[in-house]
């Protein structure tokens, strides 16, 4: 009966715990949406910033972080699938493998900052790339790509071994075999880990401070060629992306109505990560339900 | 419908990659004319162009991005980059030649010391604007005016409760900047004439948006800002009974007040000079440094020189 | 490795062998290719610690900073006329933030496990394993925001003292680190056997008896695997941090006064100082400190997943 008692008492407790961490959540999501939304109108999202007037927007800001991520994802994903694929097909449980796993764990835990500086010291200083795009997508590929790697190995070791061993029997060669036949299988779960792994870059800040800097040229939004100084492709400007932005106006933001356009731009980043997470589970189980039934 | 779908995906696939590529030999093209920062003068026909990279204080960047794009609104041909990063940073890109333009808050001889002074020799100092900044305090603290003495008492910890410098009893919260600050070398400078302590307790913000935050709704807090920020949150407190304001500084009686520099490697040329004599000009200085709450050069009515010595201009 | 290609060549038919030639080909380059990437991995983490080592060094070298001054070094005095490196303050404010951030969030994550394994699994994953996941994807600037608008304020009017400080720190990342915590001990919980728990409830154990005799002490290591990387990212989170700690360089009496961090300072001062200047270096030891606790939390967590793999 005591047993039973304190069984009843800790579970109450563990079911009591999960509730407030539910809360938490909701009251953290709630207060970001409750005091941003207000702000968010079309002109918000789509005008430029004002540096000591009233009415400014997150226009560039928001591009800045979608290009961002398009970038960083362009340099991550080979590179990310290809040490992956070796992890998971061409490692031999040797020394060597253990060496390179450890040092993808280490690379993953690489506090944010640390890869800033590295590439403040050697992207920008060092290649003379300057505060742009292109060494902030660097510095993010630092600490994306152990991510993709760790997520395209889990995928790989996921498909059933009997589908490799008939691709090999086929007489395909072994890479033939991994991109015709174990990719398509384990495609689902790693465009999940992929979605998932951009909500993280996009908001990341710490590195980006110190990599595509702090200031946002006014751009030319009728110019799409890359070469251009103003153009919004060209990768080689300093760009401000959206977190950044709030970290700034927070600490340094001179304009009167600096507070409502920190809590609409934070509104925004949630809800774009809200969308990611929502996007990528939904893309997950298409994909999922798509390729098992078509094969 | 599943296999439409799924063709769909691999063509969204395929066109990552194909504009992976593309865009990969794109880069190539793009990386020459912004990296190499050239000043290609072109006096003759009495426009110039060129592109070149101001990057340091944020303190200063708001005034000089606003100015760059409208300089280049005008001319064309010129292309500026301007990249905060800290004076420090500032400085030293600009003594190692990867900037064109150093901004920064301090004078260059008071941040490259010992070591590093002869490359403080090479730099040329341009001072656009006026900085001036004011003690502050939480609206609840009950003092209005405070004497280099009393601040100096505050600022090293002597005086630690508000009803020993004329205030209502309560601690004193000081908010304070990081050793390496700008502002804070300034403050000390001018207002204190001594350095401040890192205090136990103390806080210490870099950015005057946070000090502001934090000064307004902290009970007892005292803190500094520069002008621009001040706001009706907090209470900018008189110096030896003079009120922190333009005119006050633009006339020598209020002291806490610091030069935004803007220096080049050697004498500016081409689309730098031009630019620089612009930021100079009546139309910016009276425009948009007075606008952004800078105070502009050409009011000043005397001047300071490195070791802080004041001669009427 | 070699298995593909010494069955091609083992295979003897002579009118295939373009078609073997292209199989080489085809293999060939994919294998240079995967070599590549891990190449340009391995490439990456020595440049990173090559650099900074290089410039985190430079103070012990050549400036004339002691190893032991800046360890145990109590005040941090970079801009006086005789420089003082005390960075003993930056890491007591790093470990206690993280440790008091690990003691909140690891009890609340294991419980949010457990419930997502034992008690309720389908409201678990239907519910509280997306609202983790969102929490994960909240960035730090977010959290950051939140924390001084929401709970420094509120840190200041129930306790003495500003507000700001260790305990607001703690606050801010034990949410941050909950997701890590509560994935890795989900995990662990699910790859139990079954067999396990089956004969604990077959002996007549309740649902709690078996949870605290059987599955706690079983997964322990996995789960402190969990805090220990919870921590480790708690370590080495700076822009959050840094908005809510207050700053001072000092080792504070209570938790609700102003602290610093090795990742706030840095991110305080290195731009405003100059490139080569001793204040600066002495700031890339500072991250140099940083990484090799990296490399320190990695080895523990490596010593607990041998003892996984042993249990």
């Amino acid at each position: 009966m005591k047993a039973k008692t304190i069984d009843r008492i800790m579970t109450g407790v563990i079911v009591g715990v999960t509730i407030l961490i539910i809360a938490v959540l909701a009251g953290l999501i709630g207060y970001l949406l409750v005091r941003g939304l207000r702000h968010i109108s079309f002109d918000f999202l789509f005008s430029p910033p004002q540096t000591i007037r009233a009415g400014g927007g997150i226009g560039p800001q928001l591009f800045n972080s979608l290009f961002l991520l398009v970038l960083t994802m362009i340099i991550t994903i080979p590179l990310g699938l290809g040490a992956g694929i070796y992890m998971s097909e061409y490692a031999k449980p040797n020394r060597l493998t253990a060496f390179i796993r450890l040092i993808v764990e280490v690379l993953s835990s690489f506090p944010s900052i640390v890869v800033g500086l590295f590439g403040l010291l050697v992207i920008v200083n060092k290649f003379g790339l300057g505060f742009s795009l292109f060494s902030g997508a660097m510095a993010l590929t630092v600490f994306n790509l152990p991510l993709m790697v760790r997520i395209t190995e889990q995928s790989l070791r996921g498909v059933p071994r009997e589908q490799k061993e008939a691709g090999l029997a086929l007489g395909l060669s072994r890479w033939r075999t991994i991109t015709s036949v174990l990719m398509p299988v384990a495609i689902p779960s790693i465009v999940t880990g992929t979605i998932l792994a951009a909500g993280r870059v996009f908001g990341e800040a710490a590195a980006l401070l110190f990599t595509a800097g702090m200031s946002s040229p006014r751009l030319n939004f009728s110019d799409w060629n890359p070469l251009h100084h103003t153009s919004p492709l060209n990768p080689f400007r300093p760009a401000e992306t959206l977190a950044v932005h709030i970290w700034k106006i927070n600490s340094e933001g001179l304009a009167p109505d600096a507070a409502q356009i920190a809590a609409g731009a934070s509104a925004v980043l949630v809800i774009t990560v809200l969308l990611f997470n929502l996007g990528a589970r939904w893309l997950g189980r298409v994909l999922y339900r798509k390729l098992t039934a078509s094969k | 419908m599943k296999k439409s779908v799924l063709l769909l995906i691999t063509f969204v696939l395929a066109l990552t990659l194909a504009a992976c590529g593309s865009k990969n030999a794109n880069n190539g093209g793009s990386a020459s004319p912004s990296e190499s920062a050239s000043q290609s003068a072109d006096n003759a026909g009495g426009d110039v162009s060129g592109s070149f990279i101001a990057s340091g204080s944020t303190a200063l960047q708001p005034l000089v991005q606003q100015v760059s794009e409208k300089y280049m609104a005008k001319n064309d041909k010129v292309s500026i980059q301007v990249q905060p990063g800290g004076s420090g940073a500032g400085l030293s890109q600009v003594a190692e030649g990867t900037v064109q333009i150093g901004n920064s808050d301090v004078f260059a001889e008071e941040k490259l010391k010992d070591a590093d002074a002869e490359k403080a020799k090479s730099l040329v100092d341009h001072q656009v604007a006026v900085v001036a900044m004011a003690a502050v305090t939480n609206k609840d603290v009950g003092v209005d005016n405070l004497t280099k003495d009393q601040l100096v008492s505050i600022f090293t910890g002597k005086v630690t409760n508000w009803k020993d410098v004329g205030g209502k009893d309560e601690k004193i919260v000081l908010v304070n900047r990081p050793a390496s600050s700008g502002t804070r070398a300034t403050f000390e400078k001018y207002a204190l004439g001594t350095k401040s302590q890192d205090l136990a307790g103390s806080i210490q913000e870099d950015a005057s948006g946070t000090v502001r935050k934090l000064v307004s709704e902290t009970p007892g807090a005292i803190g500094y800002l520069a002008l621009s920020y001040l706001d009706d949150s907090i209470k900018a407190v008189q110096y030896e009974g003079v009120e922190a304001s333009a005119d006050n500084v633009a006339s020598g009686k209020y002291p806490v007040w610091a030069y935004e520099h803007m220096y080049t490697k050697g004498e500016p040329e081409g689309a730098v000079k031009a630019f620089l004599d612009y930021m100079l000009s009546d139309e910016v200085q009276n425009g948009d440094v007075t606008e952004l709450g800078y105070i502009a050069i050409n009011k000043m009515q005397v001047k300071r020189d490195v070791d802080g010595n004041v001669s009427n201009k | 490795m070699n298995l593909p290609e010494s069955r091609s060549t083992a295979d003897p038919a002579p009118p295939q062998t373009g078609k073997i030639a292209k199989h080489h080909l085809e293999e060939w380059r994919g294998k240079a290719y995967v070599y590549l990437c891990v190449l340009l991995l391995v490439v990456i983490i020595f440049s990173i610690v090559v650099f900074i080592a290089s410039r985190g060094l430079t103070p012990f070298i050549s400036q004339g900073v002691s190893i032991k001054e800046m360890l145990f070094g109590l005040k941090w005095a970079p801009e006086d006329d005789t420089p003082v490196f005390g960075a003993l303050p930056f890491l007591v404010g790093s470990f206690s933030t993280s440790l008091i951030a690990a003691l909140i969030a690891a009890p609340l994550g294991i419980c949010a496990s457990i419930f997502m394994t034992e008690i309720m699994p389908k409201t678990g994953k239907s519910v509280l394993q997306p609202a983790i996941e969102l929490l994960a994807g909240i960035p730090s600037v977010v959290y950051g925001f939140v924390g001084l608008s929401v709970i420094v304020p509120f840190l200041r009017h129930t306790f003495p003292g500003q507000g700001v400080g260790i305990m607001a720190g703690a606050i801010v990342l034990s949410v941050m680190i909950l997701p890590t915590i509560t994935s890795i001990a989900t995990d662990a919980l699910r790859s139990l056997p079954a067999g396990l728990k089956e004969g604990s409830y077959a002996l007549g154990a309740t649902r709690w008896q078996t949870i605290a005799r059987i599955i706690l002490p079983t997964t322990m290591p996995a789960l402190l695997t969990g805090v220990v990387l919870g921590i480790a990212r708690a370590f080495g989170e700076a822009l959050a941090v840094q908005m809510v700690i207050g700053n001072a360089p000092h080792i504070p009496h209570s938790l609700f006064e102003s602290a610093t961090t090795l990742t706030s300072i840095i991110t305080l001062s290195m731009g405003n100082t100059t490139t080569g200047s001793l204040h600066n270096n002495a700031l890339w030891s500072l991250a140099l400190i940083l990484l090799i606790m990296t490399f320190l939390f990695v080895f523990i967590v490596r010593l607990l997943e041998r003892r996984v793999k042993r249990s």
